[in-house]
């Protein structure tokens, strides 16, 4: 069960230059992540959700990123934090998981010294104490021979063993708090699968929060506890997991719902959202964001100024348009968007 | 009616070692496969990555040389295999594809229009007027403006680009398109368009599809029957029905149990099912596979459904 607070995001902005310019890729999200809880991210790509990860972890090129609001972690806002304090807590209270596990990995390092890197830098351990505790790591992971794998190269590893290493450095020094960034988007759906049972499990032995993030709905309804809905930057729909899977209620949440094979079986036709998504330049930053991909719905529906509202309890939607959307009947007119 | 019936398909790539590089060994990708293509049909080819369901496809086509077997068109009459190039040409306007990756399929530095017409000026002769109006009308048909054959394909988006293939491997009114992971790159809504799009066309044009995927919800939706590809060869054989209701071989299971639930609430019942299945595999990986490691030929258990069994 999820325990008290362990991540709290108020009022995040994170812009982006470009040219002289400043748009905000994340805009006034806020999110709270308990101990021993999932929250998933889900949205499609250009949504600001791997923006949001990297402002956690501060990864973004600061020369032209631009970040407001607070981000409080331990007491501490890590936004306020010298770079110094910061690697103090980066690696060592939070890992990350990282997409593409050949790239996370570096090919000139085995496979050991790069899980003792972490250790080295965070824990006061003598070399044979990481190595025995790296060896326990890939072992925790599932990797079949820990001392021959602890020797090798990450080119010699096949992509799901790759993604367990990447894990093992992860929890290397055990964070309290985890994002894992399309943990399973690069793999086969076995190890997927394999990959997912395997962070869960560890999850509830650790108790550890995790942010999850992923534009796979089936994922989302394989870990989440709490699923946030992104689109262009803001968070259009924020509950329980349970809830957003039985009752849907923001129209790009149900859009996205419609749009997949597996949810929407026997349907002869997906549901396509109109458009797409505005890129950062051209984002509308006044009324309610998705209102250019669901023309059909009266402009009356929409609010001016939409804000996130607790419409049931615990169950937080953006914009009125939700009352009143529904997907056209005529649903020729809208296959293609004519360009 | 059969369009494309492949036989004991088997392409082989050698490994060469030693200080002669004499060739050591054979790496077997695709190792011995049969199926049929019926018109009007999408075939499934599904399987994890480095099973050969691509190279399948793509030595279909004749990008891949085959190391045996045949590929019959024409009722059985023509084996596309043992054909000169010359006349191999004269079939292969029939076979279309589309490849996975919107982003490097596509030539940068040509417009639309160069792109869409190279097929057609391959095999038609056609005055430039007539040609740019084929290409309008093609690109009408995916729903892109016919302003934009002058155009280059980066000021188009993924899915954009995606139907700007299609259109290219419509070109030539082809029977068969062997798409390869077609949808993988994209977004789940812009998926969704692409496929919605590939059902239309397959109706007006009356096409078969042989359609190369790892997703098995895409499958699901999109195909009539199915093959499942593991290690080079087809471990079960069958319609969607067969393969989702039905699944015969271990293989199958585990590939179908890792699915993810869109149920949050099935999710520990999931988690304890693929457990058995994985169990299951490897306590009984003897009575799927021969000692060597290898598939067994497929034997039928139905009209429609082939296992391999022993």
């Amino acid at each position: 069960m999820p325990g008290k607070a362990l991540l709290q995001i108020n009022n995040l902005t994170t812009s982006f230059r470009i040219g002289d310019e400043y748009y905000p890729a994340v805009d006034n999200v806020s999110l709270t992540v308990n101990e021993n809880e999932v929250l998933a991210i889900v949205g499609e790509s250009g949504c600001g959700k791997s923006a949001l990860a990297l402002s956690i972890m501060q990864l973004h090129n600061m020369e032209r990123t631009k970040m407001e609001g607070e981000i409080l972690f331990g007491g501490q806002n890590l936004l306020s934090l010298s770079l110094k304090d910061l690697n103090k807590i980066r690696g060592k209270e939070m890992g990350m998981i990282f997409q593409d596990p050949l790239t996370a990995l570096n090919p000139l390092m085995r496979v050991g010294q790069q899980i003792e890197e972490a250790m080295k830098n965070h824990l006061n351990l003598t070399d044979a104490e990481m190595k025995k505790r790296a060896l326990e790591l890939l072992d925790k992971v599932g990797i079949p021979n820990p001392e021959r794998t602890y020797m090798q190269y990450p080119h010699e590893l096949s992509g799901g063993m790759r993604q367990r290493i990447v894990i093992a450095i992860a929890i290397a020094c055990e964070p309290k708090f985890l994002i894992a960034d399309e943990p399973t988007t690069a793999l086969d759906v076995t190890i997927q699968a394999q990959i997912l049972d395997l962070m869960r499990d560890l999850q509830k032995q650790m108790k550890t929060g995790i942010i999850m993030i992923t534009h796979d709905l089936g994922v989302v309804a394989e870990m989440a506890d709490k699923v946030a809905v992104m689109y262009a930057g803001e968070i259009v729909e924020y509950t329980d997991v349970r809830t957003l899977f039985k009752n849907p209620l923001h129209p790009y949440t149900r859009s996205l719902f419609n749009s997949i094979p597996s949810a929407a079986k026997g349907q002869e036709k997906l549901h396509v959202i109109q458009g797409i998504v505005p890129s950062l330049k051209n984002l509308p930053r006044t009324g309610c964001r998705f209102s250019s991909r669901i023309p059909w719905v009266d402009a009356s529906a929409h609010e001016a100024h939409p804000e996130l509202r607790e419409v049931e309890k615990g169950h937080y939607v953006r914009c009125t348009c939700y009352q009143h959307f529904e997907f056209p009947e005529d649903a020729e007119d809208l296959k293609y968007d004519i360009t | 009616m059969t369009l494309l019936k492949v036989e004991d398909l088997k392409v082989y790539y050698p490994v060469r070692g030693g200080f002669f590089r004499n060739v050591v060994d054979y790496v077997k990708a695709v190792d011995g496969i049969s199926f049929e293509i019926h018109e009007g049909e999408t075939y499934g080819l599904v399987g994890e990555s480095g099973c050969g369901k691509t190279t399948t496809g793509r030595t279909l086509i004749g990008l891949n040389k085959a190391t045996s077997g045949k590929v019959l068109v024409q009722n059985g009459e023509v084996d596309l295999l043992s054909l000169r190039r010359k006349e191999f040409y004269k079939y292969r306007k029939d076979i279309q594809m589309i490849f996975q990756d919107p982003y490097s399929s596509l030539n940068a530095r040509k417009r639309v229009l160069d792109i869409i017409a190279e097929p057609i000026r391959n095999f038609e002769k056609l005055s430039p007027t007539e040609e740019r109006q084929k290409v309008q009308t093609l690109l009408e048909r995916v729903g892109l403006s016919p302003e934009s054959i002058y155009k280059y394909p980066h000021e188009f988006s993924g899915g954009q680009r995606q139907r700007i293939g299609i259109a290219r491997a419509l070109a030539l009114n082809p029977k068969l398109i062997i798409a390869d992971e077609p949808v993988s790159a994209l977004d789940v809504s812009v998926q969704a368009q692409v496929l919605n799009f590939m059902k239309d066309i397959q109706k007006e044009f009356k096409l078969s599809y042989l359609f190369i995927s790892h997703d098995l919800g895409i499958i699901r939706h999109m195909c009539d029957r199915i093959g499942i590809m593991y290690k080079g060869r087809l471990v079960e054989e069958g319609t969607t029905e067969d393969i989702y209701e039905n699944p015969q071989h271990i293989y199958t299971k585990r590939l179908l149990s890792a699915i993810p639930d869109i149920d949050p609430d099935n999710r520990e019942k999931n988690q304890e099912f693929r457990k058995q299945v994985n169990e299951e595999f490897s306590n009984n990986y003897k009575n799927y596979f021969d000692a060597e490691g290898k598939v067994f030929d497929l034997r039928p258990i139905s009209e429609t459904h082939s296992v391999a069994l022993p």
